[in-house]
């Protein structure tokens, strides 16, 4: 692709490599260590599911009880393959044992562990699997319609209750959604368990479960057979279960996942520790079921001046690259983020956000960009709402954003109305159809505002960068460099939830998930 | 994410009924309503209050002022939302319409041949004081409106668009002159009534030439039903939505009724 910018890739490409060893510094951390939602997102993927009589998961409960014993530290797939191999029982019935008070894994005699290993791995291999054949029936679908080649319209649905949030989704893939994400119902974020089953109680969104992202699955499943479209479902791999939800949607086929390296630590006050142990876990299993992950960089900008706070957009989405990198996700998968939320009354503000769209557009040249419409500055007055939409909508498809989340013009006032989608789809529409190749007509004047702009963002960026270096990358959390949140190495919620590995710790999916998509 | 969420409460009956149906926002029975409206008074709390209470009038439970603006010192703009309490029973609902098929104009063209034998002659005005004439326009004019072509293309149709602001007495004569068979008047103002007068008065004038029952009298306009039009003497009514083919393919359709009997 033709710089429309005149950037300097040397500067970007220095960018990205002092992200790199931000990344692998870090990554000599994460390597060392566990967590209570690793842990139970390994013994879900081994088939440990549901919750006993008082709603508790069973992963929960066999987490609790070898961490209690003090064995966390070489991981539930060594006690539970252990019980397997001594008990001659499934996953669930050993789950269901320790449930009842019947069994206590950390006390049971261990066995060989070269046998532990085999036993555990031939049950991983089966999910895996599982998963495997989840990415291919995608493909074969995507195969069968065609993919979307301009932006994926994006839109969410979040009534509280599944078959309510379904009505919403089919209504407005009809309309011409391509990506329909569910949104979580508050605080679930902050829960350190995913409950089990269907559910129609939300509050401003509706649960994460297992069951809930299969009914809505099969549901776009059915729609889309209809409109002789895939339909990509979109959930939260964010708080303090990052890797079980990952899981989950590895498991019944989500296509997109909201999966931010930071953005738990910085928006969901969780320890950044913890965050980053979860997240590697979350993006490997995400990298290998062929999901799409999209980062959050778009909050700075909505707790942080869009204009002043630029460069540090461009910062965390290097360091959000190569976190994945590492995760084993492919450039094709990174939705890096950003978003339209320059103040409006702002001169020359769609220069400023066109300049940094398309910056990011030749940085990332091959990521599925995400790009977020604008809600800081949303009124109440559904009108300008809309013009300000459609200025977003323009940038987008001038710059080749790809994935779109749709503005809604009752931004402010409510969760979309079936008629808030549509106006907001027939919006983007038009304007995608009508200024298509605008973007391929039009260069950018060298030297204007619009390529030196870019270039002041990309400096910047650069510079913070060797900041973090320097600094180390929990210590400039701990000085507030992102967002302007501060948190404490040791702070936030979830700490007493992590562990240092041992040395017979075991998680059979690191081989079989780790560069492992085909 | 960023936005407030709707909180209330939803414990009513969320089941379709046709006898009691009401707006759908996001459930069904919600009623959720969206409006706006100027209020000729200052932007003080006085004024959303004053709105809230029109919201709760017009049968709005809950109303909510999502925005308010100060237009002018003594202007306020309002988007306001709320819970209908009212619903309508649509089993119960009969329309009138206009009941033929609608042809295109090729069909219509081979209708006319067909069914008629010789080309009709169709004229267009905007009578009365009203000077628009987009309405005729679209419906006349050689390119048409919306990628529907307009009478004047019809092969088998001669028309004439006498323009705006046509007296009802010219209009007639040039009916006479013309030998027209189909009327077809546009009506764009509609301010106190005024299209209501003008459209009774060329009906009257019709029958007092004994000319209303040779010819097909159509109306047109953004206000004009089809109901309206019947009930004012009219042989029909087209509202939005409706193009030169509409208009065409029931006039064809009358005149061939006619030549029937």
């Amino acid at each position: 692709m033709e710089s429309k910018l005149n950037l300097d890739f040397k500067t970007a490409e220095h960018a990205r490599q002092t992200a790199k060893r931000i990344a692998e510094n870090t990554h000599g951390f994460i390597e060392k260590h566990t967590s209570v939602t690793v842990e139970r997102a390994i013994l879900r993927l081994l088939g440990v599911d549901g919750a006993d009589e008082m709603g508790i998961p069973y992963p929960n409960i066999i987490v609790d009880h070898i961490k209690e014993k003090g064995g966390l530290t070489t991981g539930a797939a060594v006690y539970l393959g252990n019980a397997i191999l001594q008990k001659k029982m499934t996953a669930q019935e050993i789950a269901e044992m320790v449930a009842k008070g019947g069994l206590d894994l950390v006390a049971l005699p261990m066995g060989s562990m070269f046998e532990i290993k085999n036993t555990i791995t031939t049950i991983a291999k089966k999910t895996v699997e599982r998963i495997r054949s989840n990415r291919e029936q995608r493909d074969k679908y995507l195969e069968k319609y065609g993919d979307k080649k301009g932006p994926y319209l994006y839109v969410i649905v979040a009534t509280g209750n599944i078959y309510e949030d379904i009505t919403q989704a089919v209504a407005a893939a009809k309309q011409g959604a391509d990506v329909i994400a569910v949104i979580r119902t508050t605080g679930q974020s902050l829960l350190d368990y995913v409950p089990f089953g269907a559910t129609t109680e939300g509050f401003g969104g509706t649960y994460a479960t297992q069951e809930n992202f299969r009914l809505m699955r099969k549901a776009l499943d059915d729609a889309g057979a209809e409109l002789g479209r895939y339909i990509r479902l979109c959930n939260y791999c964010s708080g303090l279960c990052m890797p079980e939800i990952a899981a989950m949607g590895a498991l019944e086929r989500l296509d997109v996942m909201l999966n931010d390296a930071l953005y738990g630590i910085l928006f969901r006050d969780i320890n950044m520790q913890r965050t980053m142990v979860d997240q590697y876990f979350s993006r490997m299993i995400n990298g290998f079921a062929g999901v799409i992950i999209n980062t959050g960089e778009d909050n700075y900008l909505t707790t942080d001046d869009a204009y002043e706070s630029a460069h540090t957009v461009l910062a965390s989405q290097f360091i959000n690259e190569q976190f994945a990198v590492i995760a084993g996700l492919k450039e094709e998968q990174m939705g890096l983020g950003h978003a339209f939320e320059m103040e409006p009354t702002m001169k020359n503000g769609f220069l400023y956000e066109l300049a940094q769209a398309q910056m990011a557009r030749e940085i990332f040249p091959k990521a599925p960009l995400k790009y977020m419409p604008p809600t800081k500055f949303m009124t109440g007055n559904i009108f300008k709402g809309q013009v300000q939409d459609a200025l977003f909508n323009m940038v987008t498809i001038m710059t080749g954003q790809k994935i779109h989340l749709l503005g809604m013009l009752t931004e402010a006032i409510h969760t979309p109305f079936m008629s808030d989608r549509y106006l907001s789809i027939e919006n983007a529409a038009y304007i995608f159809n009508n200024m298509e190749d605008l973007g391929e007509e039009i260069q950018f004047k060298a030297n204007g505002i619009i390529q030196k702009r870019a270039d002041e963002v990309l400096k910047e960026a650069d510079k913070m960068l060797e900041e973090i270096e320097h600094t180390g990358l929990f210590k400039t959390l701990e000085l507030g460099k992102f967002a302007g949140v501060k948190r404490p190495l040791k702070g936030g919620k979830g700490l007493d939830g992590l562990f240092e590995k041992d040395a017979n710790y075991f998680n059979p999916f690191e081989e079989l998930m780790l560069g492992g998509t085909k | 994410m960023s936005g407030l969420y709707s909180m209330d409460k939803k414990d009513f009956d969320k089941s379709l009924d046709l006898t009691k149906v009401k707006p759908y926002g996001d459930s069904m029975n919600d009623g959720k309503v969206q409006l706006s409206f100027t209020l000729p008074i200052a932007n003080d709390p006085k004024a959303e209050e004053a709105a809230k209470q029109l919201a709760k009038k017009m049968g709005l439970e809950e109303p909510n002022v999502a925005y308010s603006k100060s237009l002018d010192k003594e202007f306020t703009f309002f988007v306001v939302y709320g819970n209908l309490i009212h619903s309508v029973d649509v089993t119960n609902i009969k329309v009138h319409v206009v009941e033929n098929e609608v042809m295109d104009m090729h069909q219509t063209n081979d209708f006319i041949k067909e069914n008629i034998g010789r080309k009709i002659v169709i004229i267009g005005a905007s009578t009365g004081t009203d000077a628009h004439t987009v309405g005729i326009d679209a419906i006349m004019n050689m390119k048409g409106y919306a990628g529907h072509y307009g009478l004047e293309r019809y092969e088998m149709i001669e028309a004439y668009n006498l323009g705006s602001q046509v007296a009802n007495e010219d209009f007639i004569a040039k009916a006479k002159e013309l030998k027209a068979d189909v009327l077809l008047v546009s009506q764009t103002v509609t301010q106190k009534n005024v299209h209501i007068q003008n459209l009774t008065e060329l009906v009257e004038l019709l029958e007092a030439e004994g000319l209303r029952e040779k010819v097909i009298l159509i109306a047109g306009g953004p206000r004009i039903s089809h109901e309206l039009a019947k009930e004012l003497g009219y042989d029909a009514g087209f509202g939005p939505g409706k193009y030169a083919d509409d208009v065409a393919s029931f006039a064809v359709t009358e005149i061939a009724k006619k030549m029937k009997k």
